[in-house]
């Protein structure tokens, strides 16, 4: 109670940057980017004093390239961008993912498309972030809607994409990447970090992509003396191409097992005045900060609503909705888009409640009243 | 809505050190042992454009971190005071920086030339960001001077402390001969040579 002095005053971005350190990544590679810059700016200088290498890229394309190297030589790897750059990491995403190559993509969104807005807030990145590179493929998407979150979700990041092999996307909006909130961080002992499963068995017997019980694959350093394959077309067990149907099933379904395994684990949901609630919001990023303050107004008027916060957009985690459905008699999803996770919202309502939206693409936030409004009309 | 939030806002050209101002302000209410939350608002530009910065700081939990009606708004730019003087809550506090604001929309406004009493007392303009804060201080009590200037301390250049003291002092001399001058007492304009 007394140590008051170990609160202090940090932006999202910031928290990112201490985020990726606490988890220990000790490689970056970027290209600064409004409103991403502060997290390149702050691991150029923090990544060299622990060991760790920073190093600003051509371009969004090698910076990507650059992480994925890094990662298969054992290091645990982190980019910052935004939309612009996150467009052109598409390429080597699917790469990493087909490959199963852990890495952390930080996309502060700014309104697009195109160059767009690039000063102001938006979340229009949300279906990019599940389907922007080609093909089948799973991801996964957190979505910080604090200052402190950005430090917690930046960890878990790291540490899911260790755990399940995969690119784990932290996706935030400008309004959390340069807020600066009063916080008190964890000491860095207080940190859980996961690290990738490493093969135990002799480099001969080695199969980089034979997947334990777990589903996921042993992953061997590049330079320990496991000599392997690693390729962007289909592949086998051994890593080699192959255009045998069943084993191109069993690569891309692979894939997919591995993260519905963990869907429960990945899928962060946070619920307020949800118990007695006829009415919700469903939020995410800074719209849930204007979604709280509209819930303490709404529930003075005597209206029973609650808030399903989302920390992960992908895998979607449908079940903290079809819990609810029951009891839910309108659904509001405010967003800095068009309606992109409404769709997610309407896909799982299946027609139960009536739900709405409410949008808003100009560079601005969507502000409490606007939200206790649209509210008031739905419940009326 | 709460009696316990006070919202603020800083406007005025990028350039002018409002966004640094808003940080230092909120790490004084961290100091004060306050909730805050600081944003900002700018274009593309490093300099020029229009810069924002908001600062809300309760003692309680803060949701929206956005300034929606201000509590205290410092206006920098004519084109500030003309864009952001509407949000005022009533009986809020409004300061404008004449060097800047020819047009003032209200006589309720505390009007002080913060710039151009910086540049003449300091030789540029650079304090009129740590100025302005001496004068929102004083006549605000937003935060403590003793916040305040731990704070500025903190956060200013090694080596700039102490002109970065006598800058916030200065601010709430400015702010004192204002008031005063509001309040309809004959109060003659004191030199800035001190």
């Amino acid at each position: 109670m007394s140590k008051k002095t170990s609160y202090q005053l940090m932006q999202g971005n910031e928290a990112v940057a201490e985020g990726a350190l606490a988890a220990g990544v000790s490689f970056f590679a970027g290209y600064p980017i409004t409103p991403s810059t502060e997290i390149a700016e702050i691991l150029s200088d923090r990544l060299p004093e622990t060991g760790g290498k920073f190093i600003q890229m051509e371009d969004e394309i090698g910076s990507i390239a650059a992480i994925i190297g890094a990662s298969i030589g054992g290091r645990k790897t982190l980019t910052a961008t935004s939309g612009p750059g996150f467009s052109l990491m598409q390429e080597n995403l699917g790469f990493a993912c087909l490959t199963e190559i852990p890495l952390v993509i930080v996309n502060v969104m700014r309104v697009g498309p195109s160059t767009g807005l690039p000063t102001s807030p938006s979340q229009g990145d949300v279906m990019q972030a599940r389907w922007g590179t080609h093909g089948d493929h799973p991801i996964i998407v957190l979505t910080p809607s604090s200052v402190e979150e950005a430090f917690h979700y930046t960890i878990k990041a790291v540490n899911f994409s260790e755990k399940y092999r995969n690119p784990v996307i932290v996706l935030m909006d400008e309004v959390i990447g340069h807020m600066r909130a009063r916080v008190n961080l964890p000491p860095r002992s207080m940190v859980e970090r996961v690290n990738r499963v490493q093969p135990n068995m002799p480099p001969e017997w080695y199969l980089p992509y034979e997947r334990s019980a777990t589903g996921v694959a042993p992953m061997a350093s590049f330079g320990d003396g496991y000599r392997y394959h690693i390729t962007g077309l289909v592949h086998d067990a051994k890593g080699f191409p192959t255009t045998n149907p069943s084993e191109a099933r069993d690569n891309i379904r692979g894939l997919f097992s591995k993260i519905e395994r963990g869907f429960r684990e990945i899928c962060l949901v946070d619920y307020e005045l949800m118990e007695d609630a006829e009415h919700a919001i469903i939020a995410y990023g800074c719209m849930v900060l204007s979604a709280r303050s509209a819930l303490e107004q709404l529930r003075k008027s005597g209206i029973k609503v609650g808030l399903i916060k989302l920390g992960t957009l992908w895998p979607f985690p449908r079940f903290a909705i079809e819990h609810y459905l029951p009891q839910l008699k309108t659904i509001l999803v405010p967003e800095l888009n068009m309606g992109q996770i409404y769709r997610e919202v309407l896909r799982v309502n299946a027609g139960k409640a009536v739900i709405e939206k409410l949008n808003r693409v100009n560079g601005t936030i969507i502000a409490p009243d606007e939200i206790v409004k649209t509210v008031k009309g739905m419940v009326r | 809505m709460k009696q316990t939030q006070t919202e603020i806002r800083l406007a005025g050209s990028g350039g002018q050190g409002l966004i640094t101002a808003g940080i230092i302000l909120a790490e004084a209410a961290i100091l004060d042992n306050k909730n805050v939350v600081q944003s900002q608002s700018y274009g593309p530009e490093a300099r020029g454009g229009a810069s924002r910065a908001e600062i809300i700081i309760a003692d309680g939990p803060i949701y929206f971190p956005k300034a929606t009606w201000v509590d205290i708004l410092l206006a920098m730019s004519q084109k500030a005071s003309d864009q952001y003087s509407f949000d005022l809550k009533a009986g809020g506090i409004f300061i404008v920086d004449t060097t800047y604001v020819n047009q003032i929309p209200t006589s309720s406004a505390l009007a002080i030339p913060i710039s151009s009493r910086t540049r003449e007392k300091f030789g540029k303009e650079l304090f009129s960001n740590i100025v302005a804060l001496g004068v929102i201080c004083e006549t605000t009590k937003v935060v403590s001077i003793q916040a305040l200037q731990a704070a500025v301390s903190a956060r200013v250049p090694d080596g700039t402390e102490k002109l970065n003291k006598e800058a916030l002092a200065f601010g709430r001399k400015l702010a004192k001969e204002a008031i005063k001058k509001n309040n309809g007492l004959e109060a003659e304009v004191i030199e800035a040579d001190s």
